[in-house]
């Protein structure tokens, strides 16, 4: 049982401190890793996939068509999908394919322009509160605490009522509607740095403190952010098809996905096909968002990391 | 006497994303009753995998890969997940490092000490209700009748590992597994709750496994104390055997790095430089030997067996190998 | 506990108020002024207006008026349908969509909450994949697609059920399910991933070591935890299930307070816009300070929170 031991090898060696400190698993800085993640994901990425499609359809489709999106095919009113016409036409003539794709337009900018400013707003308000801290952070989270407690679609549709219908009106209410939720987070995030910091400016010297903050304590707090920015672009989408759908939408006639399933579904019984590619449209955009929001807020959670 | 708790041969491994984890790796050992044995080694040693082995409640990426855990007649190891129900509380129970996070926080004090004993003993609801004022008396809480109804976050943290000791002695176990029971509380608190452990395995006869880092909480307590390193146990025997007579280098590092009130120069607190190894790829030899001072080539080579010294002195170490007395003696020993 | 409900109830009393105070400089600062905009108002309307309102008294005046009489009870007369006036709207058309919303929002809990909870508890197996994927295309469809969708299936394709009107069971299926699918799948991922979240707890780890079996592990100890963000989501759930029944009252023509509200809108009724924003408004926060009080019953800790965040 005994393994013969050879004698002649109990020479001392030196020990091997660099040995013992190297670890054996690659070190991935965060951003890395969250990529490493993100890229494992498959819903994720199929996500991400289709959104490119979307804004690059949305940019540059309706250089590529026979048609404007007001341009009349009398003969051709409310025709069914077709070689002539992908997703058939409505009730006067017009493509109904070049219109999902103007209707891209409309809806990602509502998206992504109300979700920039949800969080401009947010990140202005929540880091001001957070970095101040004290009777300014209280006074500004009450505040927060009374609007959150509003029901906020019901003023979306006061200040849609008031403005009138129209691309930057609708901006402007989503936009300075929906920051609350940001600006916690964006406080939160704030908070943690200002608390990590205490606990590196008593470990540290000077001249490495500003460097892990940039390269750890920033990106780490970005995270939630991200995500709540990348999931805040489908609920404008969201809120804008809701405005249209009860008649505060963007008007025509460079209508948006929600005023062209509005119109659809007042034809549903006869010409189905009006309603349903302006639907999928909204849906698809939808399952990609939360698909890719999901993604990333696995990948960039902290806690995930193991 | 025999043997309460007699583990042989376990090996426990954990899948990972990055391979498979060789957390416990082929460690055996026993328990008499009314026995205090403790386990000490640093984080990551594989100390609490032992404990959570024993008890099955691996996380779902652990398994017990080998070994035999026999506990009272039984292999542990191999029982169903129901008949390992009936043992947990009832004939070993454990309490955990964090009492600030280890109780139900929407659940009183009186539902979470009653559950057990109308589970294992079969009280009615009013009997399991007087049975937990008992024993939070018997911990030391002061007004437990009035305590009882009270919810977690009215506790401190030392209160609230007593009512953990209290939940766990309710259906008087054969054995108690505290995993770091005091890491998370303040000195003094820690003493309390160690006094505790003490004056009631007296008072019981309850063998108890104390997990620690900290040579100096075992001190007191412990019949037998079995050093950890990488997943095996590297040295054992009684306390007296650990503190005055060590065989392995890590444990004298581990004494070195307890501070000593009692020391007459001031001294520096010695710290062990590195880091134990990967045990996704533990190294071929001992270990030990990249953080080893007294390092040799056969180290490398060939993992050293636990060996006897005297009486139950045990050490995995190839310095006790008569070979390695001349290297030793060029060395000079450990400075105690 | 009795300070933190008590800020609660200010931050409601605060939020009626600024919903109020909304709908009153918004009516004032339509173009115009509400009353001057259309041209073919019938004098009797347009005199009872200027009666009520005080159109003439200074703006301050008119704003405490305005508070007295929402105070009251009393949200003024319809703008464009003589006679009726916003109190009687909310008196004949809220019931129906009360009954509309509450059998949704029990849908949604019945089916969310339990398919959360299989969904953790087979983490990754078929039964969470299948519960998940349906989910994620429940927070994809917007309730009008749900709807219009459900009603071409159902009513008009295969004609099982109407595709409009009221008053008998079969007419609230297709309504309660569209308004039920995006807070079921919503309660169903919350529920889920406050359940994963518990299970990981040590107080789980505790009642393990205690013996107990899983069924009492998860039944005691992890569903009152994980339920606990639910009841907080219970308020944005109700408000997205009252604005989701402006558009599926619409859809099925169901004479509910929502199809009125959409119509007032279409006819720029101001008035009635704004009488129901505000009870609509009142009764949102209504219910999350009811929301809050369950909230301070289930979980303890709050109960001792007073003062901290």
């Amino acid at each position: 049982m005994e393994t013969p031991v050879n004698v002649n090898q109990f020479r001392p060696v030196a020990k091997d401190i660099q040995m013992a400190q190297t670890i054996a698993r690659p070190s991935t800085t965060y951003w890395q890793d969250a990529r490493r993640r993100l890229k494992k994901n498959p819903l994720a990425m199929i996500g991400l996939f289709v959104i490119i499609i979307m804004v690059l359809g949305a940019i540059i489709g309706p250089f590529f068509c026979k048609y404007n999106y007001s341009d009349q095919d009398y003969d051709n009113r409310l025709a069914s999908p077709s070689k002539e016409h992908w997703f058939g036409t409505d009730n006067l003539g017009r493509d109904l394919f070049v219109r999902v794709l103007y209707g891209a337009r409309i809806s990602l900018a509502i998206g992504f322009f109300a979700s920039l400013i949800n969080l401009t707003i947010g990140v202005l308000y929540g880091s001001i509160s957070g970095y101040f801290g004290g009777r300014v952070d209280n006074v500004m989270m009450r505040i927060v605490d009374v609007i959150y407690t509003v029901p906020l679609t019901m003023v979306v549709i006061l200040l849609m009522v008031l403005f009138q219908p129209g691309l930057k009106n609708i901006l402007i209410a989503l936009g300075l509607v929906y920051w609350i939720g940001m600006a916690r987070i964006v406080r939160g995030q704030v908070l943690a740095i200002k608390e990590q910091e205490y606990v590196l400016a008593a470990r540290m010297v000077g001249a490495n403190k500003w460097r892990i903050m940039l390269k750890h304590l920033i990106p780490n707090s970005m995270g939630p952010i991200i995500v709540s920015a990348t999931l805040n672009i489908p609920q404008a989408i969201f809120q804008e098809a809701f405005l249209s759908f009860i008649g505060l939408g963007v008007a025509a006639p460079m209508a948006s996905w929600g005023v062209l399933a509005d119109e659809g579904a007042q034809a549903i019984q006869s010409y189905p096909h009006l309603l349903f590619f302006p639907a999928a449209a909204i849906c698809i955009t939808m399952l990609a968002f939360n698909f890719l929001g999901d993604g990333l807020r696995d990948a960039l959670d902290p806690r995930m990391r193991r | 006497m025999a043997n309460l708790l007699e583990v042989r041969n376990l090996r426990t491994h954990f899948q990972t994303y990055a391979g498979t984890v060789q957390a416990v790796n082929g460690i055996s050992f026993s328990v008499a009753p009314g026995e205090a044995l403790g386990i000490v080694g640093e984080s990551g040693c594989g100390k609490s995998v032992t404990a959570t082995s024993i008890m099955r409640l691996l996380p779902p990426n652990g398994k017990i890969v080998e070994g035999e855990i026999d506990f009272d007649g039984r292999d542990l190891a191999s029982l169903s997940e129901r008949e390992m129900q009936h043992i947990r509380g009832n004939e070993i129970s454990m309490i955990f490092q964090d009492p600030m996070t280890s109780l139900n926080p929407v659940l009183k004090i009186r539902t979470q000490i009653s559950e057990s004993l109308q589970l294992h003993q079969n009280m009615t609801k009013a009997q399991a209700a007087k049975r937990s004022v008992e024993l939070l008396e018997l911990v030391g809480i002061p007004s437990p009748a009035m305590r009882v109804k009270q919810y977690p976050h009215e506790f401190s943290g030392g209160m609230r590992q007593r009512v953990m000791i209290a939940m766990a002695l309710s259906c008087n176990p054969k054995m108690l597994i505290a995993d770091e029971p005091t890491t998370a509380l303040d000195v003094t608190i820690q003493a309390q709750i160690m006094d505790l452990m003490r004056e009631l395995r007296q008072k019981l006869n309850t063998a108890i496994i104390l997990i620690t880092h900290d040579l100096g909480v075992v001190a007191g307590m412990c019949t037998r104390i079995q050093v950890m390193y990488a997943g095996r146990i590297i040295e054992r025997g009684t306390p007296d055997d650990i503190y005055y007579n060590p065989k392995h280098p890590y444990t004298w590092g581990l004494l070195k790095s307890v501070p000593r009130v009692d020391a007459r120069e001031r001294r520096r607190l010695h710290s062990i430089l590195g880091q134990p190894p990967d045990l996704l790829a533990p190294p071929e030899g001992c270990e030990f030997w990249p953080r080893c001072d007294y390092a040799m080539e056969i180290c490398q080579r060939q993992k050293p067996e636990l060996a006897n010294i005297e009486g139950e002195h045990e050490t995995a170490c190839w310095l006790t190998h008569p070979a390695a007395a001349a290297h030793l003696a060029a060395k000079g020993g450990p400075a105690q | 506990m009795a300070r933190y409900l008590l800020r609660r109830f200010i931050s409601m009393i605060l939020a009626i108020w600024v919903v109020a105070t909304l709908t009153f400089f918004i009516m004032k600062a339509l173009p115009g002024g509400p009353f001057a905009r259309e041209k073919a108002l019938p004098p009797s309307i347009l005199a009872n207006i200027e009666e009520r309102y005080h159109l003439n008294d200074p703006l301050l005046t008119q704003y405490a008026d305005y508070m007295v009489r929402l105070v009251k009870w009393d949200l003024g007369p319809s703008f464009k349908q003589k006679g009726r006036d916003v109190n009687e709207i909310i008196t004949d058309h809220f019931p129906v969509s009360a009954q509309l919303g509450l059998s949704a929002v029990f849908l949604s809990l019945l089916i969310g909450i339990p398919a959360g909870i299989i969904s953790a508890l087979r983490q990754n197996k078929w039964q969470d994949q299948l519960a998940m994927f349906l989910s994620v295309i429940g927070v994809s469809v917007p309730s009008f697609v749900m709807a219009t969708l459900l009603m071409y299936v159902f009513a008009l394709k295969l004609g099982w059920l109407p595709a409009a009107m009221w008053g008998e069971l079969k007419h609230m299926v297709l309504p309660t399910i569209s308004l039920a699918g995006f807070p079921m799948a919503f309660v169903a991922r919350l529920t889920r991933s406050s359940m994963l979240e518990v299970l990981q707890q040590d107080y789980i780890r505790t009642a393990k070591s205690k013996g107990l079996s899983q069924r009492v592990i998860i039944y005691r100890h992890a569903l009152k935890n994980s339920l606990i963000p639910v009841i907080t989501y219970l308020g944005p759930l109700v408000a997205g299930i009252l604005t989701g029944s402006f558009v599926v009252e619409k859809i099925f023509a169901i004479p509910g307070l929502g199809r009125y509200f959409v119509q007032s809108i279409n006819n720029r009724d101001y008035t009635v816009i704004m009488g129901i924003t505000f009870f609509d408004s009142l009764l949102l926060v209504g219910l999350n300070f009811l929301v809050d009080l369950a909230y301070t019953l289930v979980d303890p800790r709050i109960r001792l929170m007073d003062g901290r965040k």
